[in-house]
């Protein structure tokens, strides 16, 4: 549907009314937009692929709906979906924190990686989760990582990797931390040897992820206001001891800064995707 | 400035007994051999069982020491004829990180490092030796000379962090380290990195992804500060003690965990109590790296590379 005619706010959404629907609609049905505070059909905030239908905003979505926003129908072959960290570190209540995540998203790490085929091209798929410890890299997610990158690598796939990520693992200490130089090690692999990577920057994109394989993609994409930056604002605003802008690490922020190529709605991404996966298979007249 | 840190403090309280002891014995011409003598024992004693059981805690203290020597001492020190390089060529020279050329034993190098300052004046110039985005490009301006013209690379370790701030953000600070991982991790030359005292986060891996990864015993390296990991895990920043334990940001944790290459010991109670020696273990290091990495033939080096850093977090299941 036309954006502008929902900021205009012409057409008539089956948003309910606030007190209304808290007192009839069993919980479950209904979804309230964080931003705007208006509700929902459920069906209809999935089917809007959790962009509120009234404001626009963007909200988290799960790698597995991601997914299958994205792909062909039955065409996602999942890679590594066993691997499991084993808190090399003894890091104290890390693995209740790692169970409880576990069992609320039916992930074992915060990424799923795989290859699909998406409006039939051929893409290796990386994209990690934000509702498993805040999308945090340790351990797994650098190694599921590298090894999407290396089997797109042999097999000459493109890569399409969707960030959104808090940063670090703090739990697996320098484990954490070195997985930026394995995945940027990865990724360089990878480009050397022609690969194609598109990275979609989602909300929050921030930390050792900003600084490792999300900023060194050939396209940078990302989504309308996703946060995205290195540094966290509380930090950088008692560092600096003055008040950041709203707009202070947004992706429109970012486009400003020359930082990322184009700002891409989540209605629009599956085309543009394609529109750019084409381009790279598609010889000329001339061939 | 105090002379010792809290857990030095019966170390240095004994020392005191014994200077008294001393002067008295040699004012009142009383024999006090004895007594001089059992203390001494005791104090042997006492110092061997405080530094030898150091916690994570003592030695991010140890770290941290101000008058602990930086960067700038040890290239002073070790190599001749340092020519200090300025600027990113884009946006400016930035003084928390420093670059140039030099000569190792007639061997010429490239040097980069991040420099702390040694009183308030010039951390306030160095910006606590926490990088902006240009200092990471100019970082990265050198490493590509000095794979031009064929020179191992010399990193310093020694930052709390990249510097989190308004313009740092604007010119691309998580751009900027991760331009870096991605160069270093082909450049044709052996590199090594030394933690001479705080390896922190990606701020220090901006100029650490190298060949080896060499730590003074008692500096850190950890993904987060003690502080910072307190204060999110359990709300709670005085609680910094044991998250430095958690952590695992010793160089023995390090080593253990297969993710730095050797420790280079340091003097009892740290570099900053003698940087003679310290310095002569440093160059020690060195040069046994620079050897090895040398002998290496170069798609072997760059191979190796990858299989080093392939490893950290590899899953077995
Ligand atoms: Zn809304
Ligand atoms: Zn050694």
């Amino acid at each position: 549907m036309p954006l502008k005619r929902i900021f205009k706010n012409k057409r008539k959404y089956a948003a309910l009314p606030t007190e209304k629907a808290k007192q009839d609609i069993p919980e479950g049905l209904v979804e309230k937009c964080q931003q705007c505070s208006k509700i929902f059909y459920e069906k209809e905030w999935k089917n809007n692929l959790h962009v509120c239908p009234s404001c626009g905003t963007h909200h988290k979505m799960t790698a597995r709906e991601r997914i299958a926003s994205l792909i062909d129908e039955g065409s996602f072959q999942e890679w590594d979906a066993e691997l499991k960290t084993t808190n090399p570190l003894n890091f104290p209540e890390y693995e209740q924190k790692l169970i409880q995540d576990q069992e609320k998203t039916g992930l074992n790490d915060a990424i799923v990686t795989g290859r699909g085929k998406i409006n039939k091209n051929d893409v290796v798929l990386v994209v990690m989760d934000p509702f498993f410890r805040m999308a945090s890299m340790g351990g797994v997610v650098g190694e599921k990582i590298a090894r999407a990158l290396e089997r797109a690598k042999d097999s000459q796939l493109p890569v399409i990797i969707f960030t959104a990520s808090g940063g670090a693992r703090m739990q697996e200490g320098m484990i954490s931390l070195m997985q930026m130089a394995k995945t940027a090690m990865a990724v360089d692999r990878f480009d050397q040897a022609g690969g194609c990577l598109i990275v979609v920057m989602t909300n929050p994109t921030t930390g050792g992820v900003t600084a490792s394989f999300a900023s060194i993609g050939d396209y940078h994409f990302a989504e309308p206001n996703a946060l995205i930056g290195f540094a966290g604002r509380r930090i950088i605003e008692q560092t600096i001891r003055e008040k950041l802008p709203d707009d202070f690490q947004t992706a429109e922020f970012q486009l400003e800064q020359g930082q990322i190529d184009r700002i891409v709605k989540r209605s629009e991404l599956k085309q543009l995707l394609t529109t750019v996966l084409d381009l790279h298979t598609v010889g000329g007249d001339h061939s | 400035m105090k002379q010792f840190l809290d857990f030095e403090k019966p170390i240095f309280e004994l020392k005191d007994k014994i200077t008294e002891l001393k002067q008295m014995a040699e004012d009142s011409e009383l024999d006090l051999a004895e007594d001089i003598h059992r203390l001494e024992t005791r104090l042997v004693n006492l110092e061997e069982n405080i530094y030898q059981h150091l916690s994570a805690w003592d030695r991010v203290q140890i770290a941290r020491h101000p008058e602990r020597p930086t960067a700038l001492d040890y290239i002073d020190h070790l190599f001749t004829d340092f020519i200090e390089l300025h600027g990113d060529r884009l946006f400016r020279d930035d003084p928390a990180i420093i670059t140039g050329i030099a000569s190792y034993k007639g061997q010429p190098v490239t040097v980069i490092a991040q420099q702390r300052g040694k009183n308030t004046k010039e951390n306030i110039y160095r910006n606590f030796a926490s990088a902006h985005p240009e200092g990471y490009r100019k970082a990265l301006r050198q490493m590509k000379l000095a794979e031009k013209f064929n020179r191992p690379i010399i990193s310093f370790i020694d930052t709390k962090g990249a510097h989190p701030g308004k313009g740092a953000e604007e010119r691309g600070q998580g751009e900027a380290i991760a331009r870096n991982l991605k160069e270093m991790a082909q450049l044709r030359v052996p590199s090594l990195s030394i933690v001479i005292g705080e390896g922190g986060s990606g701020g220090a891996l901006g100029i650490g992804l190298t060949d080896q990864i060499y730590m003074l015993e008692n500096s850190i390296y950890s993904v987060i500060s003690p502080e910072g990991a307190a204060s999110i895990l359990w709300k709670d920043a005085t609680k910094a003690k044991e998250a430095a334990q958690s952590l695992k940001l010793n160089a023995k944790d390090l080593k253990q965990l297969d993710i730095i290459d050797d420790i280079i010991p340091e003097p009892k109670g740290g570099a900053h109590r003698d940087f003679q020696m310290q310095a002569a273990y440093l160059d020690v290091h060195i040069k046994k790296s620079i050897k090895y990495l040398q002998s290496l033939p170069l798609e072997q080096l760059i191979e190796r590379r990858w299989q080093k850093y392939k490893k950290i977090g590899e899953i077995q299941n």
